[in-house]
């Protein structure tokens, strides 16, 4: 792909991402859907695969998953104008999608924690608590069934069950664990 | 209120590297990483308070590691602490994730390449299902009581995972039920 890309197209990639960044409650993934529509469909800045290659390799990579919005604006950037527009795409989509919710999870939680007595901020925090809970779970279950719920995933399922139980009741290094998966992974035995 | 000799981050610096440290680790997501450092380790939060701030960084816009960083580093420094705790949680790993993507032309066919990237994720599932179950005890306490508290978890639980409804009407819905029922209890 060969893309010519001017200053209108640089800014319009920062707005797009800014305006998807206070949509995204319960992270960035949540609007991966749209950013599919808008980069892949719509504008035709990056390849399918391109787009799935930035989720998984940010999900490969230690750190917060929302890197891989920076991975897309790599992509289109790779394609616009090689590893400098790369960068500068990275910079540009990953500013765009975290400066508005940053500015405003910073303004309201200072606001909650000078408040923190109200008993609208305390049933708030302490009614989400279940919720809170159960998002984790859920998260970890989504995770693991991802491939499907075809039996032949056992082994997977196998892993991510002693993972959990081993990370519920020891306190041995989460490190360890990541590298005995990626082992057993890369071995061809899940 | 707080003791006042608890732990706490001794400088935005502190900050910085600890966040920095912890992301480090987080394969496949920070959170069970957070919970492991931040409570368990440093105690810089206990376990309820743990689950009071990740409600909010939860319901807020944005990466949701990201919102509890920027909310534990403000409250400790300010805008300095929130800053030098949000760069810290992304410096590095945006390093990493920069190489990987120079790297990803080169390696992405290999088998084994895909395989151990399939056993880490069966891994990290693993992880964050457990820091869920490591914080149900933080609900003993609740005001709302354990049996409420089941019936929202369990719900909120088989609306997500099994029937995947979008997460903002299990958090308006299941969520903002079970805020109204708590706000009611804390009258007495």
């Amino acid at each position: 792909m060969s893309l010519v890309f001017t200053h209108t197209e640089w800014l319009q990639l920062f707005l797009h991402f800014a305006t998807l960044s206070l949509l995204a409650v319960g992270g960035a993934i949540t609007v991966a859907p749209d950013m599919h529509r808008y980069l892949v469909d719509e504008k035709l800045w990056i390849s399918d695969p391109q787009f799935s290659a930035s989720i998984a390799i940010a999900q490969a990579a230690p750190g917060p998953n929302v890197l891989f919005v920076g991975l897309m604006g790599w992509h289109v950037g790779l394609n616009a104008a090689g590893v400098p527009g790369a960068l500068l795409g990275f910079a540009l989509t990953l500013t765009g999608v975290m400066i508005p919710s940053c500015t405003l999870t910073w303004a309201a939680t200072r606001w909650a924690h000078h408040n923190r007595e109200l008993r609208a901020v305390r049933a708030f925090k302490q009614g989400m608590a279940p919720v809170v809970v159960a998002l984790l779970i859920a998260t970890g279950w989504i995770l693991a069934t991802g491939t499907g719920y075809d039996l032949s995933h056992w082994p997977l399922w196998a892993v991510t069950i002693v993972s959990a139980l081993l990370v519920w009741k020891t306190r041995i290094h989460l490190l360890w664990l990541l590298g005995a998966g990626g082992l057993l992974g890369a071995t061809g035995w899940v | 209120m707080q003791p006042a000799d608890r732990p706490r981050p001794q400088s935005p610096a502190d900050l910085f590297w600890s966040f920095n440290w912890l992301a480090l680790q987080g394969f496949g997501g920070v959170l069970a990483v957070v919970q492991r450092e931040i409570v368990e380790k440093k105690r810089w939060l206990t376990p309820e308070e743990f689950v009071e701030d990740w409600a909010v960084a939860q319901t807020m816009p944005g990466p949701n590691v990201i919102n509890l960083a920027i909310m534990i580093g403000d409250r400790h420094f300010g805008l300095r602490g929130a800053l030098a705790a949000l760069v810290g949680v992304m410096a590095a790993p945006m390093l990493i994730v920069l190489a990987l993507a120079l790297a990803y032309a080169n390696y992405s066919h290999h088998p084994q390449v895909a395989g151990a990237l399939r056993g880490m994720g069966a891994v990290a599932a693993g992880l964050i299902t457990a820091t869920g179950l490591k914080l149900m005890p933080a609900l003993k306490r609740n005001p709302l009581g354990m049996p409420w508290c089941v019936l929202f978890a369990g719900l909120c639980f088989g609306l997500v995972a099994w029937l995947r409804i979008p997460l903002v009407w299990v958090l308006l819905g299941v969520g903002g039920t079970s805020c109204v029922l708590t706000w009611r209890r804390l009258k007495a």
